[in-house]
């Protein structure tokens, strides 16, 4: 009874490997061993920073497509885009990171709400009732979708209701400028110093009766910016930190106190 | 007779009797009108005015930008003080012409054809309704002439009149087939006319015996003509419902009636157009039922477009009691307002001024799986299901599932014992879903 089990038995096993083996043969894929590499390479986080489907995406496209450069991944770094250049034989290329900064500084006790919101508690479906309840309608919602959004924990909100960068944790992935239906989540270089902390393209006279801390657009960090460095769009000052020297002249200048150290 | 019905639905109180037989009352022009330039689904209309300019009542503001696009008109006589952003009902914000009124009422040069329209070519027709700014008057606001201009290989054979007003408080589109039942048949003719059906319904729920008698008794000659009567539920007055209720007919998803054959207009919209091509008059007023335990007279009163809403609301003797909620068109489909300073625009079928007891706030918890929502949904969706997989950002399965199908009428909401806001995680979706084809 035993033997005639284990005959049976070992007979269909061996049968299977055969033919499992066989089909291996047969239908085997060449895997490229750098594709691999790159991945354990990779931080692992699939936060999509690169613009790939997660970090395998970014993996097959890095060694497989000539076109894409190695230094994409934001979490990674320096160290990373070398690994990869490595890996792909392709150059590195200098990286410039960034980081995310909040441009409004409107909190709860700056603005005031036009009403009472009582729906899903999420930014882009508060702004889709008029645009949101804050009396600006630049400002930030406070909801908490750049919280929710980011993979590295580096968001919180603030006792005011705004969200709060750390400066330490964030990698530049830009995931929670996508889910701000605001545009107030905006990236700078990491060497930034100073930012303007306000998005609204109000006229001054507006942005005065509903807010004590917006860019009014008065026009006097651009002309006490000796390198040039502040330009102005739509009633909104704007830094560019190609010219910047981090004498924070403008910060001084500001009436408003809109333009503000990065924390 | 027996009345139609589609399945699904829900039976909200209806709350008619505050208005229902109170008859349209007109009231005095205002001092000051605020004329939105979006009005009606499409472009916005172009500033024709500059301020200081006088202008008189019917006199275009704003012009029709490009076809998908309806001008808009001053609504009272007087001189043009401000061109600004101003808070809108729908919007939130909208560019707007601020007229002050000049105490009179000078019309603009009304070119009055009487039954001359009868030999209009169909383009002139067409072009008269876009003239004259009109849009659905539903709520919709679709531009009427380009929802009368169909591709050519849509054959369109039957236009039903949406007389069905569903949501509960309303009773405009009531008193309108009540008083203006000539009207209404006159542009249901032209609508005819111009789409060249061969065959018209009158849908009316039944509970309002005394317009479907009104309006069986004017259709008694017209052999084209017909009055249905529709089972009283809501959303009766749903396009699609409609559809599927008088003619069997079924709009394919992602579809519409003109897929089937058929254009569907509102009441109020057949009125309006009357009023363009028989009296040569634009879109200057409508009907707006005016309800709510927290108004101190509820009525329906004929509005000239751009009135302030509390100018309204002081004709109707102000407030009364606590107030909690003040809303643009129906308690359904209708938009909460926070400011009282939003003029009544085309779509505004109905101001309702809520009380602390009429309007409940509740907590949303987590999806039972009763079900209930899915015996509700008149488009035979899985609304328990759309919500749990948008609360987890699945947009794309939520899409699969149909979403985009949702006709936002609100059963599902209502009807949930978990009271899970179900139509704001489905606009959540549909706007996603439009970014991502951006």
């Amino acid at each position: 009874m035993f033997t005639i089990a284990a005959y049976s038995l070992g007979g269909l096993g061996l049968i299977f490997a055969l033919s499992l083996g066989i089909a291996s043969r047969i239908f085997h894929m060449e895997i490229d061993p750098r594709i691999e590499e790159a991945m354990e390479a990779l931080p692992g986080a699939n936060c999509g920073a690169c613009g790939f489907a997660g970090c395998k995406g970014y993996a097959e496209a890095v060694i497989k497509d000539p076109e894409v450069v190695p230094n994409l991944c934001a979490p990674g770094e320096e160290e990373i885009a070398k690994a990869l250049a490595k890996i792909s034989g392709k150059e590195a290329g200098a990286g410039d990171k960034k980081r995310a900064i909040i441009c409004c500084a409107g909190g709860e006790d700056k603005v005031e709400r036009t009403f009472t919101y009582e729906g899903i508690l999420d930014c882009e479906s508060a702004a889709i009732l008029y645009g949101g309840n804050k009396a600006c309608k630049y400002g930030c919602l406070g909801y908490g979708s750049c919280v929710k959004a980011c993979l590295f924990e580096a968001i919180e909100m603030n006792d005011i209701g705004l969200p709060q960068v750390d400066k330490n944790k964030c990698v530049g992935c830009g995931k929670c400028l996508d889910v701000c239906p605001k545009g107030v989540v905006k990236l700078v270089p990491v060497t930034a110093t100073v930012y303007v902390a306000c998005n609204s393209m109000n006229k001054g006279a507006q942005v005065k009766k509903i807010c004590a801390v917006g860019c009014i657009g008065c026009k006097l960090c651009v002309k006490a910016c000796e390198k040039e460095a502040i330009s102005f769009d739509n009633n909104l000052a704007s830094i560019n930190y190609q010219n910047c020297n981090d004498c924070r002249t403008c910060m001084e200048k500001c009436k408003s106190n809109s333009i503000n150290v990065c924390m | 007779m027996i009345s139609l019905t589609f399945p699904g639905g829900i039976h909200p109180p209806k709350n008619k009797d505050l208005t229902r037989d109170k008859a349209i009352k007109t009231i005095p022009f205002p001092p000051k009108v605020i004329i939105p330039l979006i009005q009606h689904i499409g472009a916005p209309a172009n500033v024709c005015v500059k301020v200081g300019d006088e202008v008189k009542t019917g006199q275009v503001v704003g012009e029709a930008n490009g076809f998908v696009s309806v001008p808009v008109h001053a609504s009272i006589s007087g001189k043009v003080v401000e061109i600004a952003n101003k808070p809108h009902p729908v919007k939130g914000e909208c560019m707007s012409v601020i007229i002050e009124s000049d105490g009179e009422d000078n019309w603009i040069e009304r070119h009055v054809s009487g039954n001359g329209w009868e030999d209009f070519p169909i383009d002139k027709i067409k072009n008269k309704i876009k003239d004259a700014g009109i849009c659905g008057m539903g709520g919709a606001t679709f531009p009427t002439h380009v929802k009368l201009s169909p591709p050519k290989e849509k054959k369109i054979d039957t236009i039903i009149i949406n007389g069905a007003e569903c949501e509960p408080y309303l009773s405009a589109d009531h008193r309108v087939m009540l008083e203006d039942v000539n009207s209404v048949i006159m542009g249901l003719k032209i609508i005819m006319k111009v789409l060249g059906a061969k065959k018209a319904y009158i849908g009316i729920e039944d509970d309002k015996e005394d317009a479907l008698s009104i309006m069986h008794s004017a259709v008694v000659r017209e052999s084209n003509m017909e009055v249905v009567a529709l089972k009283a539920k809501y959303p009766q007055g749903a396009e699609k419902q409609l559809i599927k209720v008088i003619l069997n007919r079924e709009v394919p998803s992602g579809g519409l009636p003109m897929d089937v054959g058929v254009i569907v207009h509102n009441v109020g919209t057949a009125v309006a157009i009357a009023n363009a091509i028989v009296n040569g008059q634009p879109l200057i007023d409508r009907v707006v039922c005016v309800s709510g335990e927290g108004i101190a007279r509820s009525a329906n009163l004929k509005v000239r477009i751009g009135t302030l809403f509390s100018d309204v609301i002081n004709e109707c003797g102000g407030f009364r009691g606590d107030v909690a909620k003040i809303i643009n068109g129906g308690p359904m489909m209708g938009l909460a307002q926070y400011t009282t300073e939003v003029p009544v625009i085309k779509g505004t079928s109905g101001i309702l001024i809520l009380s602390t007891d009429e309007v409940k706030v509740e907590s949303a918890n987590v999806c039972i799986r009763c079900g209930m929502c899915l015996e509700a949904c008149p488009m035979y969706l899985v609304p328990s299901k759309l919500g749990s997989l948008i609360e987890n950002n699945c947009i794309k399965e939520a899409k699969e599932e149909g979403v985009l199908d949702c006709v936002e009428c609100g059963s599902c909401a209502y009807t949930c014992p978990s009271k899970r806001p179900l139509i704001h995680y489905i606009k959540y979706a549909k706007l996603q879903i439009s970014k991502e084809k951006k």
